[in-house]
This record gives structure tokens, C-alpha cells and sequence, in this order.
């Protein structure tokens, strides 16, 4: 059978790093991917380099807009190892807060956009309305829906205010019972079922040899979490578990999403109840010269930050290295000898930054026809048709 | 194993191609290497002592260009960055990517970033720069000079 290649992006695909895929495919199976990225390439290490350090924690908070904790918390923890200090108990619990709210809506926005790309919108529109009451909290917490301005090198520039902390409860309790609805709904469903399990398969020798990070390397049963390795913030104070799966299909990458959701959940109410009293800032005024490394678990897997310092107020080299820059190589891995129809949720459950769906184009080698992103994301959703009229009519 | 065991293995086994050894914290230790012996080493560091490849730093340090690949043992809680200096003239050293894949896409990064040369890497394409960045400029090396003069670049305050 004859090979075509099907371009997606530039404006690639679901989510909001523009990335172009080039999918060689016989017939509907895909027989190799080529990623090509670099279309929203700002500079921002090199643009690091000419700003003082405290002014780096705002360029690089902008690196994400949905993570935009994990780089500053990177940052500063590498600053800290320069100077070798621990920071503050409170603001130890304060950073642990903001950085699992950050997760919960980060999983559920995924879940959100993984739900709609299989054609269930309505886990799209529960997800959704459960995690504004997150961007609430979020909100009260930081002052911002996104973009927290919370981390300095030292410290954290706001403090919580108690009379604030019963409401947050109250608000984060809220949203259990429906998430709990929403786990046995997506978790359930027999449908769902059979448009994820055994699809994209990542196995264990491969998360390993591509260096997969997260819940896409915890899905595919390899016990890799920062938080538990290298404890920082209170993570070590505090009971939560790490969830694992074993399969590494997209089903179990779902489902690790879903747990861990509950997991923040826990340690975010613990933090709370739990704040004690105290500094939030040590003040730090000068940086000495020397390296050091700061790694977080960002709600995609660990960000690495690596700065240099020369003993003036710049760092003279900051190295960032996200997540996605290590999951995004295993679609090589998990695209090949799928279907058109299931690489587009494949291609989403990694969980790479969303947003331009409208722009995946699809065409033959000739150019002759052209589908757009729409129609991609239809195929997709005629596919879980199908299998549903099947089974209703199985059962009849 | 513990700490000990792990350091000591590994500068038992590779005393002739270690220059600096600097054990800076519970957590973090330095590795100074001969650029020739990388290979060998981290093929003892990922496949045999199971550490993770976070990823690698390419550091314009002005006599040299230096490069840090840092491993992560997950056990433990020990991060260990080995660092190779290279010619500031012709900057080489062998490529990862064939090993194990997680190395391949940072090394066309440091590639075009910083003009490192990986021998033997299987697809040396740009990662990250437009098409139409010119060959031969590293706008991560320190004295990088701003070549295209219409465009409008922050050059910090």
C-alpha cells in the first residue's frame, strides 16, 4: 500500500505549544512520526541571562500558562542550592499549597480535552466547571487565576491569610463529590474502555530508554515522582501515596491523572489545616558565585532548572528543560502502528501544552484533500460512536 | 546501594578518566571527566547503576565550552552532573543517542545553540531555531552579536 504523509501544525494540535507533526501512514496505520518543534521558541534562557535574579522568577513564571508554578519553583530551589539555605517552614507549606492546586486544575483541564477529543463532552463540561472552583481558590489564595507571582528566591512574596483558609476548605471539599461521580464515569464506562485500553502502548523499556517523566512514565509502571525521591516543600511531612499503573496505554494514563487528582487534593487540605506560624521571606540580597539545581514535579513530570552565578546580581547561564522536551520524543514509541482515528488522543495523552486544535490539517502526498482539525477530532468521535451503537446493540 | 558504594564504584572503576571529583552536598555531586571516556562512563552510570538522564547543560564558561549531564539516582536521592570541558575552537565529543533516546533531542539543542559537534548522533537536524537563523551562529555562546539588524530582540534592562 502506497505511503502518505499527513502534516499536523505548525499550529499544531491540542494544545498551546505550536509543534508540527509529520505522520507517515499505509492506509489508516501510522508507520512513522516526525516532530518538529521550535515555532514558539522566545529565548528565554538567554533572555534569563540579562535579568537580575529577582526579575528572572517573573520572565520564566511565563514559560507556561497552565504549569506556571513548576519553572519558578524550579528556579528558586536551584538559587537556594547555590546559596545553600532552606527556606522558611511556612513558606515551605505555602509553596506545596500553590504548587497542588496547580496540579488539580492542571489534571483536570487534560481531562477536560481528553474527554473531547473521544467524543464526551460531557466529562469536557464537568471537568471544566469543577476546576473554575479551583481557579477560585487559586484566585483567593494568590490574588491570580494563573500566573501566581508567589516565588522568590527565599521565600514567597504573599502570605495566606487565615480567615481565608476556611473558605479554601470549604470551596476544595466542594468539588469531591463530583469528582468522584466524574472517576466512576470515566473509569467505568465500557466504551471508554475500548477506545483507550491497549492503545499507545509506552512500555517499560521504553519510558525508560526515552527518559519519560510523570504521569506518562507512572502510567507505564515505573515509580519516578520527585516529590517522593528528592523530597522538597513538605512532601516528605505529609501521607500521600504515588500512583502507578501498569499498562502504559492512554486508559492508564487517565487513570493516574484521575487518582492523583484526589492525592493533591489531600495534601493541599492538610497544608492548610496545618500552616504553622512564621517567616515567609528570608530576604536574600546577594547570590555567591558557584551552580546549582533545582527540580520539581511540574503536573507533566519533573522540571529541571540549572543556574550558574558569577557573585553578580545575573546569572550567567540558566538552563531550563521542561517536562514535554522529554515526553514528547515517546510518540515515536506509541504513535507507530496505530490508526489515524486514535493518534490524536495518543498524541494528547502525554499531555503536552493545548489549545489550536482548529489547525491540524490533514492531506494526501498530492495535496489533493484536506481535512482540518475539526475533522480529525470528528473521526475520532464517530470511532466512539460506532463502538457505542455496537454495544447497545449487543446488548439488545 | 548507598551513596558510598555508588561514588566510591565509580571513581574505583574510572580513576584514570576522572580530573575532579567535588562533592558539594547530600544531594549533589560534581564529576569532572575526560571528554573521550563519556561514553563508557555514563554506559556504567545509566545502564548499570539504573540512573536517570535528566538532561544535559551546554555552558558557554568563556575558555571552554563545558557540558553537564546530569544523572538522577531515584533511590537515593542523589543527583550527579558529569562535566566535560571542550576546545572553544572545534568543540566535539561523542553522541549519546545512539545509547538510549532520551538524549537525542538535547543534543540538537546544545547543537545549535552553543555549535557543539556530536559525533556518531543519528540525526543531527535544529531543534529549536528558525530556518532562516545562519549557520555558524551560536546565540548562546557569550559573545554572541545580534546579526540580523531589523529584528526587534529584548536585550534586557
Amino acid at each position: 500500500m502506497a505511503k502518505r504523509i499527513i502534516p499536523i501544525g505548525p499550529y499544531h494540535p491540542l494544545q498551546e505549544e505550536p509543534e508540527f507533526f509529520t505522520l507517515t501512514v499505509e492506509g489508516e496505520k501510522v508507520v512513522d512520526i516526525d516532530v518538529r518543534i521550535g515555532y514558539n521558541h522566545r529565548g528565554i534562557e538567554k533572555l534569563s541571562e540579562k535579568k537580575t535574579f529577582d526579575q528572572s522568577t517573573f520572565v520564566i513564571e511565563r514559560i507556561c500558562g497552565i504549569c506556571s508554578t513548576s519553572h519558578p519553583f524550579a528556579y528558586t530551589r536551584a538559587v537556594e542550592d547555590i546559596i545553600s539555605v532552606e527556606v522558611p517552614e511556612r513558606a515551605k507549606y505555602i509553596r506545596t499549597i500553590i504548587a497542588e492546586g496547580e496540579r488539580i486544575h492542571s489534571h483536570l483541564l487534560w481531562l477536560g480535552l481528553a474527554g473531547h477529543f473521544l467524543g464526551y463532552n460531557t466529562v469536557f463540561m464537568w471537568s471544566w466547571k469543577i476546576r473554575e472552583e479551583i481557579l477560585d481558590v487559586m484566585e483567593i489564595l494568590s490574588g491570580n487565576r494563573n500566573n501566581y507571582a508567589m516565588f522568590k528566591p527565599g521565600g514567597i512574596r504573599r502570605d495566606i491569610k487565615p480567615e481565608d483558609i476556611p473558605g479554601v476548605i470549604k470551596k476544595i471539599n466542594s468539588i469531591v463529590p463530583t469528582l468522584d461521580m466524574l472517576k466512576k464515569a470515566v473509569m467505568d464506562d465500557p466504551v471508554l474502555h475500548a477506545r483507550t485500553k491497549g492503545i499507545g502502548i509506552l512500555t517499560k523499556e521504553d519510558a525508560i530508554d526515552y527518559c519519560a517523566l510523570g504521569p506518562t512514565s507512572r502510567a507505564s509502571g515505573i515509580a519516578r515522582d520527585v516529590r517522593k525521591d528528592s523530597p522538597y516543600g513538605v512532601y516528605d511531612k505529609i501521607e500521600w501515596d504515588m500512583i502507578i499503573a501498569q499498562n502504559g496505554d492512554v486508559f492508564d494514563k487517565v487513570v493516574v491523572r484521575i487518582l492523583e487528582i484526589f492525592e493533591s487534593i489531600k495534601i493541599m487540605k492538610y497544608c492548610l489545616l496545618n500552616l504553622p506560624k512564621g517567616e515567609i521571606d528570608l530576604n536574600i540580597k546577594n547570590v555567591p558565585s558557584g551552580e546549582g539545581i533545582g527540580h520539581v514535579e511540574a503536573p507533566r513530570g519533573e522540571t529541571f532548572h540549572y543556574v550558574k552565578s558569577d557573585g553578580t546580581n545575573r546569572p550567567v547561564r540558566h538552563k531550563v528543560r521542561a517536562p514535554t522536551f522529554m515526553n514528547l520524543p515517546t510518540f515515536k514509541a506509541t504513535v507507530m502502528g496505530e490508526t489515524i482515528s486514535d493518534a490524536t488522543i495518543i498524541l494528547a495523552a502525554i499531555d503536552p501544552c493545548y489549545c489550536c486544535t482548529e489547525r491540524v490539517a490533514v492531506r494526501n502526498t498530492k495535496g489533493k484533500k484536506l481535512y482540518d482539525g475539526e475533522e480529525l477530532v470528528r473521526l475520532s468521535q464517530e470511532k466512539t460512536e460506532k463502538i457505542r451503537r455496537g454495544r447497545a446493540k449487543r446488548c439488545s | 546501594m548507598t551513596r558510598e558504594e555508588i561514588l566510591k564504584g565509580i571513581r574505583e572503576k574510572f580513576k584514570e578518566d576522572i580530573f575532579d571529583f567535588l562533592d558539594k552536598s547530600p544531594k549533589r555531586v560534581y564529576i569532572e571527566i575526560k571528554p573521550a571516556s563519556l561514553r563508557k562512563i555514563v554506559e556504567y552510570v545509566f545502564r548499570n547503576l539504573g540512573a536517570r538522564f535528566n538532561i544535559a547543560t551546554g555552558v558557554d564558561a568563556r575558555h571552554n565550552i563545558e557540558i553537564l549531564y546530569h544523572f538522577t539516582f531515584e533511590e537515593i536521592n542523589l543527583l550527579v552532573s558529569l562535566r566535560v570541558k571542550l576546545k572553544r575552537t572545534k568543540p566535539e565529543i561523542d553522541s549519546l543517542a545512539n545509547m538510549f533516546e532520551g538524549a537525542n533531542w538535547i543534543e540538537r539543542e546544545i547543537n545549535e545553540l552553543l555549535g557543539v559537534n556530536f559525533k556518531g548522533h543519528p540525526d543531527l537536524r535544529r531543534l529549536l531555531l528558525s530556518d532562516d537563523w545562519p549557520e555558524g551562529v551560536y546565540p548562546l555562546r557569550a559573545d554572541y552579536k545580534e546579526w540580523d539588524d531589523k529584528a526587534i530582540r529584548d536585550r534586557g534592562v
